[in-house]
Parts: C-alpha cells; structure tokens; sequence
C-alpha cells in the first residue's frame, strides 16, 4: 500500500487505554484476565460475580445471567436477582466421544437443573450453574480432558466443522484441522489453571499471551471449517471461515472467507449482519499461518473505541476487502491463489440414518432447539446417557443443535435402535420439514440479551405454522424458520427464509427471503409484530408459494422473485 | 431574643446579618424549631452528597430551600437502557455549566427517592423499555414515583424529555408517566415535554436549549422557595399510646422471602406521619391486632351464638362480635380458660387436667389445643355471650423491633415479621398479630400502634464505637435501624452483622441494602450462617466461632455486643460460643470468661433483644 491510502489508526490497539473503549482497560489491567475472580468467587454475601469480572469470565467460557421471570419480584422483595451462570464448552468441530458425554450428562445433573443445551456453534451449554459449584464443574469437564476456555469472550470462540458423516474420511481429516486450530488460537493464560483447577501460578518464559498480548482480540472472533456440498456451518456466519476443497474427496487446501458475522443491535443502524467474502484458496498446509496473519490484522485494526463496531466485518468494510486482503497477504508473505470452484446445497441436516463410505452407520438425531432434557413423555436425557453407555463410536454436535451418533459399526446398529426405540427418540420421520430445519436461541428467562421469547415459543408457533403448511401441502418441504429472542442474532435468523427477531415480549421483526443453504441475508418484511399479524403474513406468503413456485425453488427465492422483499446483496445494505 | 456576637469566619458578613435579624425576632420555640431545621437539613445535604457520583454538587448551604442567598438546586436525573438518556444527561449538565449553571447529575437506578422532596430544579430524560415500561435500571424510581409515597412536590420546577422508538404502540410512554405525575404531584412544568423517536439527536438538542434558556433567567436570583411548614405543626409529644394507639397508614406489605423459601417473612412499612410519635433505633413498634374475622365466625359458631348479642365488657356495652374480634384473645389456650370451661361444661377431662399432678399433661394439651378446638370437643350448649367471655384474657398488643430509623424514613416506622403459620387438628392457622398484619395489604389499610422504647438496645451515643450485631431470621429487624441511622449521622465507628436464616437465595432478608451498606462502608463486615444450604447446618454460632479471634479483638477495642432474634435456641447458643471465644482468645477459663461477659452485661455493652 501506498503511503496515501494509510489506514486510520485512531481507533485501533496502536492507541493509549485512554483513547479506547473502558473493555481495552478492564482487560489490560487484567493481569491475563485474572481480575478479581477468586475474591468474587469467595464474596459470599451475593450469588454474583463483579460486574468486571462477569466481563473476564466470558473468557473462560462462563456467563453470568440471571432468572428474568422473577427479576423484577425479587427486587420488590430486597433480594438480589437469582444469579447463575451458563458455562460453555469447548468442543472443536462438536465432537465428543461416549466417556464425555457421560460426564457432561452427570455434570448437568449435579450443578445445572438436569438439562444439557446444545448449542449453534456445536457444543455445550450448562445453565443455571450456582457460583459455588463452577469449579467443581470444570474440574469435572476437566477429568475428561474438556475445558471452557474461550468459549465467549474477546478470543477465538469454539471452532466449528462440518460434521457430514458419510464422508468419514474427509471428514476426520478436517475435523483434525479444526480442533489444532482450535488449540493453536485458544488463549495461553495461567489465569484458567490457577482460577479452576486451584493451581499455583507458574513463571513463564516470556510473554504470557505471545499471540494475544495484554488486550486480546477486539472482539469476538468465529473460525469455522465446512465441507461442501454441505454448509452446515453457515461459512459465510464466520469471521474466519475455510471451505475445504477436496477434489475426489482428497483434501486439497481451503477457500478463505472472511468477515462474517450475523449479529446486530437494536436500534443502531450502523449495525448489520455480513455475509464472509471469499478472498483466495490457500494449500492445506498455509493454514496456520493463515489463522495467525487474518486474526493479527482484525487484532491489530480492529476497532477498540466502540465495541458495537468492532466486528471483523466492519474492519473490513472500513478499510476495504482489497486492502485487508493486501495486508494478510503482506504478512502471509505470500499472495492468495484464486477461490477454486465449491458449491452448496443445504445448511441443514440429513436427519436419520446415513452410511458412510467405510460402512459404518450414522444416526442424525432432531433435538427440538438443542434442548436435552428429560420430560414426562420424552425421557430423552436418560436415553442419551443409555446409549452413551453401551455406544462405542462418538457423537457429533451438529450446527443445527441436533446430535449424530456417530461410528456406529453395523452390528452394533440394533442395539442403539432398540435404544432409541425405548426412549422416544426415534421420531424423526414424524415432523414437519419446517419444524427439522427450525432453530431458537434460549432467551428468556436466562439470557441477558433477550427481549422476547425463543426456545419457549419457537416449538408453539411452529405448530401453528404447521397448520398453515398442512393447508397448502408444504408439510414436508424444507423451510429454514430461525428465531432470536434479540436482535443479536445467536441462532443466525439473518440467513433463514423465515427470520424472527425479538423486540418486546411477543413481538418480533419478520424476515423473509434467506437463502436455503445460507448464501444470502434475509430482508425486513414486518417490523415490530405480534403473532396474528406473522401468522397472517406467512399465510398470504407460504399459499402464494404453494401456488406459484418454480420447480425445486425454495421459499427464499421465491419470496424475492415474487416481490416480497428485495434482495440484499450485501450487509451493508440490510437496514437499507 | 438578645442579639448576638458576630461568630467571625464561619460566615460572610450579609449571612450574619440575615441571621442576626432573624434571631432577634424569634420566640423561644421558633428558635428550638429553626435549631433543628438546620440540622436536618445538613444531615440531609451529607446524605446527598453520597448518594451522588458527582463532584460538582453546590456547598451545603445552597441545598436547603431556606439558604441564605440560594440559587435553585438543578438535578438532571436520567433513566437509561441502552446509554443514550444518560449521554443527554450529561450533555445537558455541560451545557447549563456553559450558562453558568451547576447541575447535579443523577441515575434513576441509584437515586435516592427520599431526597426528591428536597429537588426544587429538576430536568428528567428517560428512555422506554418494551411496552411503554421504565428502562430496567429505572424500574424501581418508577415505583417509587408512582406509588402512594410519592410525596407531594410543590415546590418543584421540571421538564422531561422522553425517547422512545415509534414502532412500539406506547411510544415514549416511560416519559408521559414521569411527565404526568410529576405534574399530578403538584409539581410545575419548565417546559413541554418533548417526545424522541430513533433519531432523537436533533429534537433533544432543541429541548436542552430550551431548557437551559429558560432556567438561566431565574437561576442565579436569589429567589428562596418558603420552607414547608408542616413539620412545625407537629406536637413535641405525642398523646398516642397503647391506650390510646395511632391508626398508621399500610404505605408497603411485601413478602421478603424469595419463591421456594420455607418461610413467609414481609416487611411492612407504616406512616406515622401527623402522629408526634417518634422513636430510637431499637426501639419496638406495639401492635393492636385483631383477631381473624374467620376464626370469630368459626367461635360463634360454635357457640350458637349471634355476633349482635350485646356483652358488656370493661369498656361499656358491645357487641359480642367485636369483642371476640377486638377486646378479647380467643386464640390460645389459657389454664384460666381452661379452668372455666371445666366449671362450665362439667367434663370428667377437662376436671382430670386440673389436678395438681397433672401438670404435664395439662401443658401437653394446652400446646395442642386452641380455645376453639375445646369449644369443639367439650361443647357447652345454651351458654351466654357473658358466661364465655368470662373466661377469656384481653387481647394483648405484640411489639416488634423497629426496623427503620426517622433519619433514613421521616415519619416511618417499618418492621420485619414472621407470619406465622400451621396445621392444627387439619385446621390452618395463624399467628395472632402476624396473621392480623399479613392480611392488612387492600390500599387503604391502617393498624393501631403506639412507640415501645426499648432504652437498652439503642445505639451508642458514641458514634465512634464499634458494634458487633447478631441476628437470626426477624433478630435483624434492629440492625437495619442501626445502619440507616448511623449511615444519616456519618458515624465513623465500625460495624460488623451475623446474620443467619435458613437459604441464601430466598431468606436473606434486605441482602440487596446490606450489600449496598457494605459498599458504602457504613457496615464494615458481614457474615452469614444460612442452615438449609448445606450440610452440617450452619448456624449464626459457628460463624462466631469460626471468626472468634477477630471478635474477641474487636470487643478488646470496646465494641457494643447486640443479640437479637429467638430466646429459646439462638441467643443461649450465642452466649455459649462467646464464652467459648473470650476463653480460648483471651486466655481464660470458663468461669472467667463468663465473668469477662457479665461484665460487658454490666457495662451494657452485651444487649439483648430476645423473644
């Protein structure tokens, strides 16, 4: 670059504390994000954490949060909101063998309510953890070889990959990559150990974070790994997303893309969801020094004064996709070789059994918004942990919240089937092509964020959809239904054909026309609505579709060739 | 009065003046009233000055409306969510510093409501929550503002500027409300309210030039708003007392123990305003209950009689429905009751119990039998209104520990109790009093109670000394006294409360204001024993005990020891664990410790509140 086309530092980690957001002194002042957490920890006249080091812990994976529902009643009543926290796993690519999920299984039932949550970037949440037995839930995490590292925070989140179980070979050998990446790019702090596992501090030699220094990224910052024709993942969600180019199934090298995210904030027009841009290929051997020159560049240029705006994606429509591209490749020391060709099918799951190229089976299991919980009639939690006990493969979090179980030699498929016949969770085959390709995020009551409904109300006003979909004849075709109970967007309705977002308790924006296998953002169609009028909406929609579609043409398409939205080429242009 | 010598620098020359005059034209009482006006108005300015985060806060002369040569006291008070209203604020208070005009800054979510009487400037912004609520931080000024101790504000001037987002149907309603009862308050309008949608930058611009301009004229006069008067009205002494027991003004009832606590625990706030009465922090509250109206039916029943039947009673004639309700206890089972039904009702088992080696069994029955559940089981039928209210005691006031001080609740007096509830004979009952005041929660309730001091459980006069408090369940009724009470004084001397109750999460009784004491530094340590939580039950002893070394040395530095709560249980076990601890720290033996302890009794510096 040329000495006129300097990029504007007054924003970015070149600039005093003073100059930038109060998160940049909170975490350099830190001592590598120790704070005060053992005292707060100790303080036992509040279920809480202080407000800083509710901030440190998301680093460690760990949220506070508190019960919504009664908020405002134990208010009135002098008593200090019900604090707990959620605790998120690291699980590279979701995969965790039979030995975990038994621990995770009896972690849940120990410390967090008796439920496990299945998460949108492939793995697991515990909620309502007491304080006092966060360490004794991560010491156990620990006794199976997981931790909680990174999980939230201002680092790499957990690393996502395409989980297509019948290409097992392909698969493993990304999954490889992903959860290296993972460990290449977690954080090095001594903070973790001394905090949890109550060890010493040790010297170190050198700087404790060599990559990350004293502020860490400027935001969050999401790498994940897809295998087309499957997307999954959502790649183009990512900060940092690698679409594995594997011509005849041998792993060749990865598409680079960058600059994704789907979140935005309530009310700030300068917030919007981007879709990743694919910059280049790059062999499979340069992808650790990939990881390490896009992260270094969003580190060092990220913006650190506004933390609405400080996103990859804005550093990059900020200083221009040409010019970041430029300084990766600057400090790859070498230039990007053009995107290869890749094409999408879906971001769904294959539901059901699947047999891979080496025989072994696989079952893909619905988990209604990733919940796993036992209830009266579906005693899915005690089934999980049956099958654990005897399964000898390994399970997979899929992107969509639901579970493979994974490996399984065909001798041993009776067994499991008998299982899952036991226990309800066979009824796949049952539900609505809406309904498997439906997603929520949890919300209310434990989320801090939420401002409506989610995981509570999706299941309810997917059945009356349903009722719609019955009417036209659509029950079984696939349909992407998303909803968020903030703007946020956690559970990605921004690429869904169907988006709802939560603006007030049972009110919610309405989006239409994402594209099926999340190519293309979705648009606006209603603002602010409560259920008769989306209902209505999707009524007039979804019967115009029925009568109207072109062969083979999904519900997003359609709902932009028809007139209902407009296109949106790109994020910028959403609050357009 | 005389005139007076000028005091030198504590005050200019004008202010002497004006003191001078006004002095000289006093009478004796006007001076003793105008003494203590002064006084609270400077407890009242220190109390501000820590509530506020802002340094810029006009001396203590200037805040009280009675100042000489005052300018209006401005406050900007902002309610947000998402941190616009509060970047408004504080645009808004440079702006006014630009004019010349020192503004104090304030949060809705740490705003003192009780220093809103004393606002005399006061320029709202706040945002909407969802619909048409009050930003979450806000929620409880709302409440306050709303609610019926709202106090009246006349003398206030005010505007508001409200933001919103117009896709929501109650579009800026969080604004509309504060703009409506202020006015409704009495309060008077700078300004029209402005109404923001999303893109508020341009119209709140306009509103704070409107606002500033407006105020800069009459900022600087020195205009003093009259001083209200009607605390002067108030007699010194009060004619009320348990003869004759004030009708105080329900203004709270709420249950404190959280959902899924074992217990039913509420805090009552009660006005005491226009009585006279006042109090000492640790002194108790009496209350004149009346009984259950369903346990009266139930007794009338019973006893086939009508609630008109006249009886007369040492207060003249009534009806026997109000005795049974006011003038007599009906409730526990007395030996004179029991006595008298024996007589009455010629029972083989009731005479049987009277015998002098019955003594046990007769306590066994009195424990599991209510005068109701005799009534039943040995009926005494044709028996007059006369013969059955013969047998019974009068109703008894309950006194409960003051739980507030005047200096943080002018004309208040709050209690903590214990309703308590159970299962008799499959029949639910409840206690006397905490049943009687559990259900005083429609708007307009009122109870009768009269001021119990209670001289040896005050503070001490020593600001200075430290105080160690213990209190199980209710036992910490006093300690919140205290605390406000030396919080309003600036007492320098440190404190330190155990507290015990059965589960953190739902019984820690008033834990958000002890929380906020500790931040402060009014109360410099707690320590808590929640029983339920965990096994082995820990109790307010052990922690005691387990700080034992710390306690001794503070009563070594001369704390005040408080014990306050149940008789039967806690305070004997408290007592045991303080010997314990003055033994093993102090070096003593049993005997010696307990001397060490008699002593502190003896120099009333160990006080107990038991019951």
């Amino acid at each position: 670059m040329d000495a006129k086309t300097q990029p504007d530092r007054s924003r970015d980690v070149s600039q005093p504390l003073d100059k930038l957001g109060p998160d940049e002194t909170l975490k350099a002042n830190s001592d590598y994000l120790r704070g005060t957490i053992k005292q707060s920890l100790a303080d036992e006249i509040t279920s809480a954490v202080t407000a800083n080091d509710a901030k440190l812990m998301k680093f460690f994976g760990i949220y506070q949060q508190d019960d919504r529902d009664i908020r405002d009643e134990r208010r009135r009543q002098k008593l200090e909101a019900a604090f707990s926290f959620m605790a998120r796993v690291r699980l590279p690519g979701g995969v965790c063998s039979p030995g975990q999920w038994l621990k995770l299984d009896e972690l849940a039932r120990n410390y967090a309510g008796d439920t496990l949550r299945l998460t949108t970037r492939q793995t697991f949440q515990f909620h309502r953890v007491m304080k006092h037995d966060l360490r004794s839930l991560i010491q156990g995490l620990r006794d199976v070889l997981l931790d909680t590292k990174a999980a939230c925070g201002d680092d790499t989140r957990g690393v996502m990959s395409t989980v297509n179980p019948d290409l097992s070979k392909l698969h493993a050998e990304v999954y490889a990559l992903a959860k290296r990446a993972s460990d290449h790019a977690v954080h090095r702090t001594g903070a973790y150990k001394e905090i949890w596992y109550g060890a010493e501090r040790e010297e170190t030699d050198g700087p404790e974070e060599p990559f990350y220094g004293r502020t860490y990224m400027p935001r969050k910052f999401k790498i994940g790994f897809a295998i087309p024709p499957s997307n999954d993942i959502d790649v183009y969600g990512q900060d940092l997303g690698f679409i594995a180019i594997a011509p005849r199934g041998k792993l060749m090298g990865f598409n680079v893309a960058i600059g994704g995210g789907l979140g935005r904030t309530d009310q700030s027009p300068k917030t919007y969801p981007r879709l990743a841009s694919v910059i280049g290929y790059i062999d499979a051997d340069k992808l650790f020094p990939t990881i390490d020159a896009v992260m270094s560049v969003q580190r060092d240029y990220g913006d650190r004064l506004d933390r609405l705006h400080a996103r990859f994606k804005y550093t990059i429509d900020e200083k221009g996709l040409d010019w970041i591209k430029g300084e990766v490749e600057r400090r790859l020391g070498f230039a990007l070789k053009p995107a290869e060709p890749y094409t999408f099918t879906s971001n769904g799951d294959p539901l059901g059994w699947v047999k891979g190229e080496d025989g072994r089976e696989h079952c893909v299991l619905f988990i209604q918004n990733g919940r796993v919980i036992n209830t009266p009639d579906h005693p899915m939690m005690d089934g999980l942990r049956a099958i654990a006990q005897v399964h000898k493969g390994m399970f997979r979090v899929t992107p969509n919240q639901n579970l493979i179980i994974a490996d399984i030699e065909p001798k041993d498929r009776p067994e499991i089937e008998a299982l899952m016949k036991e226990y309800g969770l066979d009824q796949f085959e049952t539900r609505s092509g809406l309904r498997l390709n439906s997603m929520a995020c949890v919300a209310l009551p434990t989320c801090g964020l939420a401002m409506a409904e989610s995981e509570r109300y999706l299941p309810d006003l997917v059945t009356k959809i349903e009722a719609i979909l019955n009417t036209y004849g659509l029950k079984d075709d696939p349909i992407t239904i998303r909803m968020t109970g903030c703007p946020n967007g956690c559970a990605r309705p921004y690429i869904a054909e169907i988006g709802l977002t939560g603006r007030a308790p049972g009110k919610y924006n309405l989006y239409l026309g994402g594209g099926f296998h999340g190519e293309r953002l979705n648009k606006m169609y209603l603002e602010n609505v409560g259920e008769p009028a989306i209902l209505e909406a999707l009524d007039k929609t979804l019967g115009h579709y029925a009568r109207d579609r072109n062969p083979g043409e999904h519900f997003g398409d359609f709902a932009i060739r028809a007139g209902y939205v407009a296109e949106v080429k790109e994020g910028r242009f959403f609050n357009d | 009065m005389t005139k007076l010598e000028f005091p030198g620098s504590a005050l200019t020359t004008d202010q002497w003046t004006q003191v001078n005059q006004l002095a000289t034209s006093l009478s004796h009482e006007q001076a003793i009233w105008i003494s203590g006006y002064f006084a609270g108005l400077s407890h009242r300015a220190r109390a501000n000055v820590a509530s506020t985060d802002v340094a810029e806060l006009p001396p203590p002369s200037q805040s009280g409306p009675a100042a000489a040569s005052a300018t209006r006291l401005l406050t900007v008070l902002f309610g947000s969510e998402t941190g616009n209203s509060k970047t408004l604020a504080k645009a808004l208070v440079d702006n006014a510093a630009a004019k010349g005009i020192q503004a104090r800054l304030a949060d809705m979510a740490d705003y003192k409501t009780r220093g809103l009487k004393d606002e005399q400037d006061l320029l709202v912004i706040t945002s909407t929550h969802g619909e048409g609520d009050a930003p979450q931080t806000a929620v409880g000024f709302f409440e306050f503002l709303e609610s019926r101790k709202a106090p009246k504000l006349p003398q206030l001037r005010y505007a508001v500027l409200a933001l919103g987002d117009s896709t929501y149907e109650k579009y800026c309603e969080a604004g509309k409300r504060i703009d409506r009862r202020l006015e409704e308050l009495g309060a008077q309008r700078l300004a029209d309210r402005v109404d923001c949608d999303v893109d508020y930058e341009d119209a709140a611009d306009a509103w704070i030039a409107d606002v500033v301009a407006n105020l800069a004229p009459t900022a600087q006069a020195s205009v003093s708003a009259p001083a209200t008067t009607a605390r002067s009205d108030a007699p010194l002494s009060t004619a009320f007392d348990k003869k004759h027991p004030f009708q105080a003004a329900v203004i709270d009832n709420i249950v404190l123990t959280g959902r899924g606590s074992t217990k039913e625990t509420r805090h009552i706030e009660l006005s005491l305003a226009d009585s006279g009465l006042t109090y000492q922090p640790g002194d108790a509250l009496g209350v004149v209950p009346r009984n259950d109206p369903l346990l009266v039916a139930a007794m009338l029943e019973k006893l086939s009689l009508s609630a008109d039947t006249p009886v007369t009673v040492k207060q003249g004639t009534i009806s026997l429905g109000e005795a049974l309700s006011g003038t007599f206890e009906i409730t526990a089972l007395t030996p004179r009751f029991l006595d008298h039904w024996a007589e009455i009702t010629g029972s083989d088992e009731l005479q049987a119990l009277r015998a002098p080696d019955q003594k046990e069994p007769r306590a066994a029955f009195q424990h599991n039998h209510h005068i109701l559940d005799v009534v039943s089981r040995f009926p005494a039928p044709g028996i007059d209104a006369a013969q059955f209210v013969a047998g019974l005691r009068p109703l008894q006031p309950r006194l409960y520990s003051i739980a507030s001080s005047l200096a943080a609740a002018p004309d208040e007096a709050h209690l903590t109790v214990s309703t308590v509830r159970y299962t008799l004979h499959d029949v639910p009952r409840t206690g006397v009093a905490s049943g009687y005041l559990a259900a005083r929660t429609e708007a307009d309730a009122s109870i009768p109670v009269y001021i119990q001091s209670n001289d040896h459980f005050h503070l001490p006069d020593d600001d200075d000394v430290p105080i160690l408090m213990i209190g199980a369940g209710t036992g910490v009724a006093p300690y919140r006294a205290f605390m406000q009470e030396r919080e309003a004084r600036g007492a320098s001397g440190r404190s330190w409360l155990f507290f015990g109750e059965r589960n953190f999460r739902s019984d820690f009784l008033y834990q958000v204001e002890w929380q906020d004491l500790i931040k402060n530094g009014v109360l410099s340590r707690l320590d808590l024993a929640f029983s339920r939580d965990a096994a082995p039950k820990t109790y307010v002893q052990d922690r005691l005990r387990r700080q034992g070394r710390d306690v001794y040395a503070w009563l070594e530095e001369g704390a005040y020891l408080y014990v306050c709560g149940d008789s039967a249980h806690m305070a004997p076990d408290v007592h045991a664990a303080l010997t314990d601890i003055v033994a093993e720290h102090g070096g003593l033996d049993r005997d010696e410790a307990g001397a060490y302890l008699s002593a502190l009794q003896r120099d009333r510096r160990y006080r107990l509140d038991v019951y």
